[in-house]
C-alpha cells in the first residue's frame, strides 16, 4: 500500500529557524568569550533580529509542513510586530546589562529571542496544537526573564507570580482545547470551521460543551492578555520584572495572545454564528471582559505612584481597546486590531525605553521623581510626552488613528441586526478614554510644571537612542501618513473567509 | 466503557487541580495541582481521540507532557531561587508586591 505523505517543507519556517539558531549562537558567544564582551552580545542580538526581518521579507506567503503552518498576511504582519518589539526591547536593555546583569547577558538576550521564536510560530500556526505550543514557547522564557534578577526579591516574586498564573492558565486553555477537539474531531482550524457547521446535528449537548470550551479558552487567553478578572499578575509583574522585559511583555506577549484569540475565535469558531442556539455568544462574553478591562485598567491606573505599575494598568486598558476591534468580528475589526497593536508598539516601547533609561540613571520608578525633568533633560521629556499622548490617543499621533479605527469597526457592526450590544462596549471605551488622559497627563505635568529643577540629567545610550527615535518616527509618521500600514493591515483578515469585506 | 465515564473523571481531576491551585499555600503542592490539571486535559484528549477514532489527540498528549516537564523545570528553579531569598515557600508570605 502506498501512503501519501504530507508535504513537509521547512522553507516557510526559515525566519523562525534562523532566529532559533541565532539564540543559541548568542548564548554560546557569551560563554565562549568568557562573559567579558560587554555590549557586543546585545549588538549581536540586534543584528540577528534585523537579519530575521530580512529573511521574513524574502520568504513570502504560502503553506509549509502540511497545512499546519501557513504564512498569510496576518502572520507576516504580526511577525513584524514581534520582531520590532524584540528589537526595541533589546535596544533599551543595554544600560541594564551593563549594571545589573553582568554574568548572564547571553541567557538574557537568548531567552528573549527564544520567546520571539514562539510568538512567530504562533502567528503562522494553523491548528490548535501549534497555537498552544507557540503560546507556551512564548511564555516559558518570559517566566525566567521576569525573575531574572535572582537576588532581587521583587523580581523573583514577580517571576513566581507570573509563573503560577501562566501555568494555571495554560492548563485551563489546554482543557478547553480538548473540548473543542472532542466536539469537532480535528485540530485544524479550517476543518474545525466546516465541522462546527454540521456538528450540532450529531451532538445533543453541543451548546453546553461549546460554551464551557469557549469560557475556558477566553480565560486561558485572557490571562495572557491581562484581561479582567485574570489581570492581577499584570501590575505586579510589570513592577518587579526588569523594565525592558516588562516592555517586551506588554507588546510581544499581548500580540501573541491576540493572534491566538483571532485564530481560534474569529476564524475557528466563526461558523458558530450560524448555529441557531447562540449567535455571537463568545462575542458577548469577550465584550463583557473588554468593558471590565477598560473600566478597571483606566480607573486603577489613576491612583498609581509607580510608573511601571501605571503602565501595567494602562496596558490592561489598552488590551480592552484592542478587544473592542476583536469582538466586532468583522474584517474591518481585525484590520483595526492589527493597526492598533502596530501603533501601540511604537508608543509603548518608546515610553518604556525612556522609563528604563531613567531607572538606570536614578534607580527610581516613582512618578514623583520625574518632577522637573523637562528643565534638565528637555529632549527626553518631549519624547516621553509624545509617547504618552499617543497612548492616550491624541491626534495627530498614531494612537489616535488606532483608537478611531477600532471604534469605527465596532460601530459599523453595531448598526447591523443583533449587534446593538456593541454600542455598550464602544460607549465604555469612549468614556474611559477620558480617564486615561488624566494619568498620562499626570506624568507630563510632573515633568513640565514642577517648580524645582530635577536633580537628574538623564542621557540615552546609542542603542536606547535608536529605540526612542524608532518609536518617535513610528508614532509621528504613521499618525500622519498611515496609508502603507493600513493597506497591509487591510490584508490581515484575507485568510479568515469573511463573507463581505 | 463509554466516553462519558472518562470525561467525568477528567472533569473531577481538573476541578480538584483547579481548587488546589486556588487554596493551597505551598508552592510545591501548587505545582502538583497544575500538573493534575494538565493530566486531566490529557485524559480528556485521549478519551475523545478514542471515541472519534482519530489520532490527533495522542500527538497532542505527548506535546502537553513535554511542555509540562519544561514548565516544572522552570518552576522548581524558581522555587529554589525564592527559597534562597526568603527562606519560605509559603504563598502568603511572598507578597511584597501589592496594589
Amino acid at each position: 500500500m502506498e501512503v501519501q505523505l504530507p508535504e513537509v517543507s521547512l522553507r516557510m519556517m526559515a525566519p523562525e529557524l534562523f532566529l532559533f539558531v541565532w539564540a543559541l549562537v548568542v548564548i554560546t558567544f557569551d560563554v565562549v568569550t568568557k562573559r567579558a564582551q560587554g555590549e557586543s552580545v546585545g549588538y549581536l542580538t540586534m543584528v540577528g533580529i534585523a537579519i530575521t526581518g530580512g529573511i521574513l521579507a524574502i520568504t513570502g506567503e504560502g503553506p509549509g509542513f502540511g497545512n499546519m503552518f501557513y504564512n498569510d498576511p496576518m502572520a507576516i504582519f504580526f511577525k513584524i510586530i514581534f520582531l520590532g518589539a524584540a528589537f526595541m526591547a533589546v535596544g533599551s536593555s543595554f544600560g541594564l546589562t551593563k549594571q545589573k546583569i553582568v554574568n548572564h547577558r547571553g541567557e538574557f538576550f537568548g531567552l528573549m529571542l527564544l520567546s520571539t521564536v514562539g510568538m512567530m510560530f504562533l502567528a503562522s500556526a494553523n491548528e490548535l496544537l501549534t497555537i498552544w505550543i507557540g503560546l507556551e514557547l512564548t511564555t516559558i522564557p518570559l517566566f525566567v526573564l521576569a525573575a531574572f534578577f535572582k537576588d532581587n526579591k521583587l523580581s523573583v516574586e514577580s517571576g513566581l507570580k507570573y509563573f503560577i498564573v501562566g501555568a494555571f492558565s495554560s492548563a485551563v486553555m489546554v482543557y478547553g482545547l480538548s473540548f473543542l477537539y472532542g466536539l469537532t474531531g480535528t485540530t485544524d482550524l479550517l476543518q474545525m470551521k466546516l465541522n462546527l457547521a454540521t456538528v450540532h446535528l450529531t451532538f445533543r449537548n453541543i451548546g453546553v460543551i461549546l460554551i464551557a470550551a469557549i469560557t475556558m479558552l477566553i480565560a486561558g487567553i485572557g490571562f495572557k492578555l491581562g484581561l479582567p478578572p485574570f489581570h492581577q499578575w499584570v501590575p505586579d509583574v510589570y513592577e518587579g520584572a526588569p523594565t525592558p522585559v516588562a516592555a517586551f511583555l506588554s507588546i510581544g506577549s499581548k500580540a501573541a495572545g491576540l493572534a491566538a484569540f483571532a485564530k481560534i475565535f474569529v476564524n475557528g469558531l466563526s461558523a458558530f454564528h450560524g448555529v441557531e442556539m447562540a449567535p455571537n455568544d463568545w462575542g458577548k462574553l469577550a465584550g463583557i471582559v473588554a468593558i471590565a478591562a477598560l473600566i478597571l485598567g483606566n480607573t486603577v491606573a489613576i491612583r498609581q505612584t509607580n510608573i511601571k505599575r501605571m503602565l501595567g494598568y494602562s496596558s490592561i486598558a489598552q488590551a480592552g481597546y484592542i478587544m473592542i476591534g476583536m469582538v466586532a468580528q468583522s474584517a474591518l475589526g481585525l484590520s483595526a486590531v492589527a493597526f492598533y497593536i502596530f501603533a501601540y508598539m511604537f508608543a509603548n516601547m518608546g515610553a518604556f525605553a525612556v522609563v528604563t533609561a531613567f531607572e538606570d540613571k536614578t534607580g527610581s520608578c516613582e512618578i514623583k521623581s520625574y518632577a522637573g525633568l523637562a528643565k534638565t533633560s528637555p529632549m527626553l521629556s518631549i519624547c516621553m510626552t509624545i509617547f504618552l499622548l499617543s497612548l492616550a490617543g491624541i491626534p495627530p499621533l498614531a494612537g489616535f488613528l488606532a483608537k478611531y479605527f477600532v471604534f469605527a469597526a465596532a460601530i459599523k457592526q453595531a448598526s447591523l441586526e443583533g449587534g446593538q450590544w456593541l454600542y455598550w462596549v464602544v460607549g465604555a471605551g469612549l468614556i474611559t478614554a477620558v480617564f486615561s488622559l488624566y494619568y498620562y497627563a499626570n506624568v507630563i505635568k510632573q515633568m513640565y510644571f514642577s517648580k524645582d529643577d530635577s536633580p537628574y540629567r538623564v542621557g540615552l545610550q546609542a542603542p536606547a537612542m535608536l529605540v526612542v527615535l524608532i518609536g518617535l518616527a513610528g508614532v509621528l509618521v504613521f499618525g500622519l501618513y498611515p496609508e502603507p500600514v493600513l493597506r497591509f493591515a487591510g490584508e490581515v483578515p484575507s485568510m479568515f473567509g469573511f463573507v463581505s469585506p | 466503557m463509554p466516553v462519558s465515564a472518562f470525561l467525568v473523571l477528567a472533569g473531577v481531576l481538573f476541578a480538584i487541580g483547579a481548587v488546589g491551585v486556588l487554596i493551597s499555600r505551598n508552592i510545591i503542592v501548587l505545582f502538583m495541582c497544575v500538573e493534575l490539571m494538565l493530566n486531566s486535559a490529557n485524559l480528556a484528549l485521549i478519551a475523545f481521540s478514542r471515541a472519534l477514532h482519530v489520532v490527533d489527540g495522542h500527538a497532542f498528549v505527548f506535546l502537553v507532557l513535554t511542555v509540562a516537564a519544561a514548565e516544572v523545570a522552570v518552576g522548581l528553579a524558581m522555587v529554589i531561587t525564592i527559597f534562597r531569598n526568603r527562606e519560605t515557600i509559603n504563598i502568603d508570605r511572598i507578597s511584597i508586591l501589592k496594589w
